[in-house]
C-alpha cells in the first residue's frame, strides 16, 4: 500500500474514533459509536499490516492471539463494581506498550524512517523521550492506582516527609535528562530516563487517597493519550497524534469535572494526603450528647409508601454492599404503588467518573429515571424523602454554611430540603473527608442502620 | 639518479592524494547518509504540519467530550482507553520486519499489551452500552 493510501485509511480511522466519542452525547446513539470505534481499529490495524515494512506475521498474530484472548475474557468476567481498577489496569498496559514502540524505535529507527542508529533526528529525539517517560509514569501511576483500588495496598495517602522535595527533584532530574539524551543520544540516558519515570509514577499517584480515584483515573486517563501522541509524534503518524490528542483531553475534562464536583483544585489532589480513608476517627466525638433517631426497615417502608415522590441518593457505600439490585426492587415496588421515584447522582460518586450510572444501569433502573446534579437539586425541596443509601459527604450542609470545613465549598445534593431524609448507614462514622455530617442529628432525619444491600431486601419485604 | 627520488616524491604525493580521497570519500558517505535520511523530514509531514493536526485535534476532543452526557462517563473512559491503544500500529512495524532484533521483540510485547486493551476496552464498552435503557 503505498503512503498516499495508508495516509488516507489513516484519516478514515480518526474520523471513526471522532464519531465514536461523538456517539456517547446520548446513550440512544452511544452503541453505534462503539463500533464506528471498532471499526476505525480494524482499518488503522489492517492498513499498517499492509504496508511495506510488515513483512513477517508469525509474532504480530502470536500477539493479537494471545492479547486478543486475555483482554476478551476479562472484559466478559469483570464485575462492574471493579470496573474502576479494570480501566486502571488498562490504562498501565497503554503506558507500557508506549515504553516499548519508545524503545524499538531507539534501537532501530530505520524502521519508522526517523534516521539512523546514532544519528537519529533531534526532534525525533525530544519526541521519543517525551513520549516514553509519560507512557513510564502512567504505567506505573496506574499499577499503584490499580493496587489501590483492587485493595491490595491501602487505599489510605501515604505520605512521608520531603515527599514534595523528591518529586521535584525527580521532575528536574527527568528534564536533565531528556536534554542530555536529546544532545547525546547516548543510550545509558535514555534507559536511566526510563527509570527515573517508573519512580516518578510510583511516587505521584501513592499519596493520593483512595476516594480521590475519580480524579486520578481521570489523570492517568488523560496521561495516556498524551503518551499515545508522543509516540505518533516520534513515528510521524497523523492517527496517533490524533487519537492521542482525543484522549489527552477527554481525560483533562474529566479530571476537570471531578475536581469541580469536589471544589478542589487539580493541584490539591496532585498533592495529595487528604482525607482518611473510612474516617472513624472524627465519628464517637460529640455523638453521646446528640440525639439521633433511628428506625427500622418497616419505619422507612411505611414512610417511603405514604410518600408521593422519593429521591434516592446511592453513593459508594451502595457499590461496595453491591446494594442496587435489591435497590432496583425497592424502587419497582415504590413505583407500582405510585410514587414518584428517581435517582440523584453527585459528580463524585463512586471510584470513576459515572461509575454510579453504569451501576445503576447494570440493575435494570432505566437512565431517564436518573438526573445529575444540577439537573435534580432544586427538586428535593418539592420531596417527601430523600433516601441516601451509601453517601455521605456529598449531602453535608458544613459545604454551603461552614467555611473551615474542609469540604466547604463542595457542591452538595440539597436532601436537607426534603421532608423527611432517611440515611441508610452502617455506623455514625464520618465520610472520607473526615468531617462529621449535622444532618444526622436534624428533627426530619431518620438512621437507617445497616448493611446498605440487607437493609433494602428488609424494606422490600416490608413493602409487601 | 633523481629519478627514484622523484619516484618515491610521486608515490609519496599519490598515497596522499589518496588519503585525502577518502577522507572526501568519508565526507560524501557521511552527507549521503544525511541526505538520504533528510527526506523524511523535508519529504514526510514536518514537525509544524504535525503540531498543527495535535492542536486542532485537542480542541476536536475538547467540544466532543464536553457534549458527552455525564452518565456515559465510564463508557467515555473505557472506549478512550481501547482507542488510545491505536499505538498498535507504532508495535506492528516494530515487529513486522524479518530476523529477531531487540526492537521486533519490543514490538511483540507492545502489540500483546495493546491487543489486551483493545479487546477488553471495545467489549467491555459495549457491556456497559447495553445496559442503559429507557423506561418500559
Amino acid at each position: 500500500m503505498s503512503e498516499n493510501l495508508s495516509a488516507f485509511f489513516y484519516l478514515v480511522a480518526s474520523v471513526c474514533f471522532i464519531l465514536a466519542l461523538r456517539g456517547l452525547s446520548s446513550p440512544v446513539t452511544a452503541r453505534v459509536g462503539n463500533i464506528y470505534g471498532i471499526a476505525g481499529m480494524l482499518i488503522a490495524v489492517v492498513t499498517t499490516l499492509l504496508t511495506p515494512h510488515v513483512v513477517s506475521f508469525w509474532l504480530i498474530i502470536l500477539g493479537i492471539l494471545i492479547g486478543g484472548t486475555a483482554g476478551t475474557f476479562i472484559a466478559l468476567r469483570i464485575q462492574m463494581t471493579a470496573l474502576p481498577q479494570l480501566v486502571a489496569a488498562f490504562h498501565s498496559l497503554v503506558g507500557l506498550a508506549a515504553v516499548c514502540v519508545a524503545g524499538a524505535a531507539f534501537t532501530y529507527p530505520e524502521l519508522y524512517g526517523i534516521g539512523v542508529r546514532g544519528a537519529i533526528h533531534g526532534s525525533s529525539l525530544v519526541e521519543m523521550s517525551l513520549g516514553m517517560a509519560i507512557g513510564a509514569i502512567t504505567f506505573t501511576g496506574s499499577v499503584v492506582a490499580f493496587a489501590k483500588l483492587q485493595g491490595l495496598v491501602t487505599g489510605r495517602p501515604l505520605v512521608f516527609p520531603g515527599q514534595h522535595l523528591v518529586n521535584a527533584a525527580l521532575g528536574a532530574l527527568l528534564i536533565l535528562l531528556i536534554a542530555l539524551f536529546v544532545s547525546t543520544e547516548a543510550a545509558p540516558a535514555f534507559w536511566l530516563l526510563l527509570v527515573v519515570s517508573l519512580a516518578l509514577g510510583f511516587l505521584l499517584i501513592v499519596p493520593i487517597g483512595g476516594a480521590d480515584m475519580p480524579v486520578v483515573i481521570s489523570m492517568l486517563n488523560s496521561y495516556s493519550g498524551w503518551a499515545a501522541a508522543g509516540i505518533g509524534f516520534t513515528l510521524s503518524n497523523s492517527l496517533l497524534i490524533v487519537t492521542g490528542a482525543l484522549v489527552g483531553s477527554s481525560g483533562a475534562i474529566l479530571s476537570y469535572i471531578m475536581c469541580r464536583g469536589m471544589n478542589r483544585s487539580i493541584f490539591n489532589v496532585v498533592l495529595g494526603g487528604f482525607g482518611t480513608e473510612g474516617g472513624t476517627v472524627a465519628a464517637g466525638a460529640g455523638v453521646g450528647d446528640r440525639l439521633v433517631r433511628s428506625g427500622s426497615a418497616e419505619d422507612a417502608a411505611f414512610i417511603m409508601k405514604n410518600a408521593s415522590s422519593v429521591i434516592i441518593v446511592p453513593g459508594y457505600g451502595m457499590a461496595v454492599a453491591q446494594a442496587q439490585h435489591a435497590l432496583r426492587e425497592m424502587a419497582d415496588i415504590l413505583k407500582k404503588e405510585g410514587v414518584n421515584v428517581r435517582y440523584a447522582i453527585h459528580p463524585v460518586a463512586g471510584r470513576m467518573p459515572g461509575h454510579m450510572n453504569v451501576l445503576l444501569a447494570e440493575a435494570n433502573v432505566p437512565y431517564d429515571e436518573v438526573f445529575e446534579l444540577e439537573e435534580i437539586n432544586r427538586d428535593f425541596a418539592s420531596t417527601d424523602v430523600a433516601f441516601v443509601i451509601g453517601a455521605n459527604d456529598v449531602t453535608n450542609p458544613a459545604a454551603k454554611t461552614d467555611p473551615s470545613s474542609p469540604i466547604y465549598g463542595m457542591p452538595i445534593l440539597d436532601v436537607e430540603r426534603a421532608k423527611t431524609v432517611l440515611f441508610v448507614k452502617r455506623s455514625m462514622a464520618s465520610g472520607y473527608a473526615g468531617v462529621e455530617n449535622e444532618l444526622f442529628y436534624r428533627n426530619n432525619t431518620m438512621m437507617l442502620f445497616g448493611d446498605a444491600k440487607k437493609m433494602c431486601e428488609e424494606i422490600v419485604k416490608a413493602l409487601e | 639518479m633523481a629519478e627514484p627520488a622523484s619516484l618515491a616524491d610521486r608515490a609519496a604525493e599519490l598515497a596522499g592524494q589518496a588519503g585525502a580521497l577518502a577522507r572526501n570519500l568519508d565526507l560524501l558517505t557521511h552527507q549521503l547518509t544525511t541526505v538520504q535520511t533528510t527526506p523524511a523530514v523535508v519529504g514526510g509531514p514536518s514537525f509544524v504540519f504535525e503540531l498543527t493536526v495535535f492542536v486542532l485535534a485537542v480542541f476536536v476532543g475538547y467540544y466532543v467530550v464536553w457534549r458527552v452526557t455525564p452518565a456515559l462517563h465510564s463508557p467515555l473512559m473505557s472506549v478512550t482507553n481501547a482507542i488510545s491503544s491505536v499505538i498498535i500500529v507504532g508495535a506492528l512495524i516494530a515487529a513486522g520486519p524479518l530476523g529477531v532484533s531487540f526492537a521486533k521483540i519490543m514490538g511483540f510485547v507492545a502489540v500483546t499489551l495493546a491487543a489486551v486493551n483493545i479487546f477488553g476496552g471495545f467489549i467491555v464498552t459495549q457491556r456497559m452500552l447495553q445496559m442503559f435503557q429507557k423506561k418500559r
